[in-house]
């Protein structure tokens, strides 16, 4: 089989024989029309044409040796030499060796060096000296770029007004640097007019990008190599780990003069809160415009991120250390922090200044012990990530499907069990766009899409909170036969008329599977019920969204880590029970008149909208009269809102998990129990397993 | 949609390479001898960018980028002019006339797949 190389180079053969041929013929009209341009120019574009595709088919002697005679044409063209009947002879000459050049090629007799190097020395001497070095060869192969350490630049680009007349679209540009480095853009907007003077077909707008990247300042400047003559662009290098910062930064002034005790701080303080920062002063100076400031600020920041991130790189040594001693050390943590609860209870009740501010203290360092212990557990999410790429790649490759993984905010930290526990979830998560989400290549190409999938990992936080989010670019879910299945399955009744979204929450449930046929991948129904119960299980919900034909994206919303959570306190009775907070949106009152209202249903009217509610001290038996007024904490539970009846909401609570004892271990609706500050016990409720509870029960007593 | 290049060269080989690079990358391409021919086809199909080359007989490059810029529907397009003049002259001239960007001949196929990726997304 011949390659593409071969075709080419076959092509090349054939057009050039032809050239040479026609070649022939003008010259020879040429001798007796010495001044038809027309002539000249054919001359002229077949040498070229040799010359060119020449190079580029790799026939570089055939090349090389027409340059010169390209050279002398192009003069002649311009005028500059007249055609004689030598420059004729000599061309014909010309054009035989170049034959026979192309000849040998083929595996013909070799041609003839000596008489080539005379025919060009006879153009070469045509050529006034200065043309003669206008060499335009392959360019010299350029030696491996060295891997840099990475430096930060700042890339300051303003397109010409006229720019988009160019057919260039200069976000490509910052794209493309974008796939450089870590990138920061701010566009400058100042001078975009007022919409009376605005041409739309004009561009107003400049961008100042830091970029840190490890590539050379070459490769940056590389990207606007179309523009640099056309647009203003200027890259310079605002940070240098090689070059590092001029250590002749001294103090502050007002530092130095705190330190001599010349003024005190908070002298300081105040006359420093007078004075503006000084781009501010700028501006309302109108000496420079907002966003250039803020783009100023922002390379400062950027600057300052990396240097103090490249010092902690600088001396950071790693110690490793078993993960069980790590747990022991969160556990006295647990400890501490109740025994520091405790005491805060005390020093309140006793009300002694002493023990007060000795309790305070206490308190101040316990907190930042326990988010330090913690944070040592913390670890990126980006090792699980590159995992997963594996999975992708070989499934893709058993699956016939062309996919892609991309993924953001890999260095997302989050605790190290959680992590563990994340593995599986995530596994069958991806499985399953892989395997019914994203389309085989040939049914993608029909509908319009590139033939290559994605999936996308990103993590992200928010609060105390993960985002885990798995984004495909596949078919998307399809709520008809979502809702065909559950019906099958009994998984609701064929009349019910649920909204998208509880649609596609019915693909966690238990039994339930949409795919048509069973592959090795997925599709046994098992799975997706396994990554709720999971997700349930690290205290976390998941949200899903999809858009039928264009994909899905599954969220997963995490607590930072599993061995302390933000509670809230409630009471019951005598009895003190802690709800995750996470899912915990709203507290509202519960009056006897809204009770009655209702008519025996649990449900409650907030602001129009039903709430259905479970009284937990029905649930847990719990003695003793309904209050007046009762509290209804709102939670969020698989997107449905579910309220909780207790007695009076305490607050806020930093709740230490610990397990519950063996014989309490299959006890339903509690996920853990904590010490109180007054060494009480609270049970900690696992509200999903409640709702189900008593979803079940309700079924039952229905039924 | 698969975007469509039209490759102008009267360079038979060049014009093979160019159409055989891209439409393994998945363009369409259309092919013409000269400037003429170009604008020619340029009325009945929907092109996405045009590569030319600058030396043609009939319509030579610079002149069809400047009547390309002309029409309407193609203002905006990318046009890449291959040149083997690596001399800034004939590149200002070209920029001037309304081309996006250069490629200087020789070139490999992977160079035309950058630059092509380059200004068309």
């Amino acid at each position: 089989m011949s390659t593409p190389d071969d075709m080419h180079k076959q092509a090349f053969r054939e057009e050039a024989s032809e050239l040479l041929s026609e070649l022939e013929n003008s010259l020879l009209e040429l001798e007796e029309n010495p001044e038809n341009e027309d002539l000249i120019g054919r001359v002229f574009r077949a040498m070229h044409t040799i010359k060119g595709s020449g190079a580029m088919f790799g026939f570089d002697e055939i090349s090389h040796f027409t340059h010169n005679v390209e050279t002398v044409f192009d003069l002649v063209r311009s005028g500059e030499i007249p055609v004689t009947k030598d420059l004729i002879d000599l061309t014909l000459k010309a054009r035989d060796q170049i034959t026979t050049m192309m000849e040998a090629e083929m595996g013909g007799d070799p041609p003839d060096r000596e008489l080539g190097e005379k025919i060009i020395a006879g153009f070469v001497a045509l050529i006034p000296s200065n043309e003669s070095k206008a060499q335009s060869g392959p360019a010299e192969k350029k030696p491996e770029p060295e891997k840099l350490e990475p430096r930060t630049y700042r890339v300051r680009f303003v397109p010409n007004r006229d720019i988009f007349k160019s057919g260039t679209n200069p976000v490509y540009l910052l794209d493309e640097l974008k796939e450089l480095g870590d990138c920061k853009v701010l566009a400058s907007l100042k001078d975009i007019p007022v919409l009376s003077q605005f041409d739309p077909e004009a561009c107003y707008t400049g961008w100042d990008v830091i970029i840190t990247t490890d590539k050379d300042i070459n490769d940056i400047k590389d990207v606007f190599i179309f523009v640099e003559d056309s647009c203003e662009v200027s890259v310079k290098v605002i940070d240098d780990p090689v070059l590092m910062e001029s250590p002749s930064k001294y103090k502050k002034i007002g530092e130095i003069l705190v330190e001599r005790g010349d003024i005190k701080p908070e002298t300081l303080q105040t006359v420093l809160e007078e004075q503006k920062p000084i781009g501010e002063m700028l501006v309302s100076k109108g000496l420079v415009t907002k966003d250039r400031v803020e783009s100023a600020l922002e390379e400062q920041k950027t600057v300052k991120e990396i240097r103090s991130k490249r010092q902690t790189d600088d001396s950071a040594s790693t110690v490793r250390v078993p993960a069980e001693r790590l747990d022991k050390l969160v556990n006295l943590v647990g400890e501490l922090v109740i025994v520091q609860a405790r005491l805060s209870q005390t020093s309140s009740v006793k009300n002694e200044p002493i023990l007060s501010s000795i309790a305070e203290e206490i308190e101040h360092l316990t907190r930042e012990l326990q988010d330090s212990t913690l944070s040592i557990r913390m670890l990126p999410i980006g090792s699980t990530f590159s995992r997963f790429k594996r999975l992708v790649r070989d499934l893709s490759a058993e699956l016939g499907k062309d996919i892609e993984m991309t993924t953001d905010g890999a260095d997302t930290e989050l605790d190290k069990t959680v992590i563990d526990k994340l593995n599986d979830p995530m596994v069958h998560l991806i499985r399953n766009s892989i395997d019914h989400g994203i389309e085989p290549p040939d049914v993608r190409k029909a509908v319009g899409k590139p033939d290559k999938g994605t999936v996308h990992l990103s993590a992200a936080h928010s609060g105390a909170n993960v985002l885990i989010t798995i984004k495909d670019d596949g078919a998307g879910l399809n709520p008809r036969s979502i809702k065909l299945k559950a019906i099958e399955r009994g998984l609701i009744s064929p009349d019910a008329d649920l909204p998208e979204k509880e649609l596609f929450g019915l693909i966690f449930q238990a039994g339930f599977s949409t795919a048509e046929k069973v592959t090795s991948v997925s599709g046994r129904g098992v799975g997706m019920d396994v990554v709720r119960k999971c997700i349930d299980s690290l205290q976390g919900s998941i949200d899903i969204n999809s858009k039928e034909g264009e994909g899905t994206i599954i969220t997963l919303k995490l607590p930072l880590t599993l061995a302390i959570i933000e509670g809230l306190l409630v009471n019951i009775g005598d009895e003190s029970y802690v709800l995750p907070l996470s899912a915990v949106e709203e507290c509202v009152e519960l009056s006897k008149k809204e009770v009655d209202a209702a008519h025996g249903r649990h449900i409650i009217n907030i602001r129009g909208e039903i709430v259905p509610y479970i009284r937990l001290r029905d649930l847990f038996r719990i003695k003793g009269e309904r209050k007046a007024l009762e509290q209804i904490v709102i939670a969020r539970i698989n997107g449905e809102r579910i309220g909780f009846v207790v007695d009076s909401v305490i607050g806020q609570h930093q709740t230490v998990i610990k397990n519950l004892g063996v014989v309490y271990r299959k006890a339903k609706g509690l996920s853990g129990a904590t010490i109180l500050g007054d060494g009480s016990v609270a049970l900690i409720l696992d509200i999903q397993q409640i709702v189900d509870m008593a979803r079940d029960k309700e079924v039952t007593t229905v039924a | 949609m698969s975007k469509t290049i039209m490759t102008v060269d009267d360079s038979s080989s060049i014009r093979q390479m160019v159409s055989f690079t891209l439409k393994k990358e998945g363009y369409e391409v259309i092919q013409a001898v000269d400037g003429n021919d170009a604008l020619e086809k340029l009325k009945t199909a929907q092109v996405n960018m045009v590569i030319t080359d600058l030396n043609m007989p009939n319509l030579d490059g610079i002149s069809l980028i400047k009547k390309v810029r002309a029409i309407p529907s193609y203002k905006f397009i990318p046009i890449i002019m291959l040149t083997t003049e690596s001399q800034d002259s004939k590149k200002s001239e070209g920029k001037a006339a309304g081309a996006t960007g250069w490629i200087v001949k020789p070139f490999k196929p992977e160079q035309l797949v950058t630059v092509v990726k380059k200004v068309m997304k």
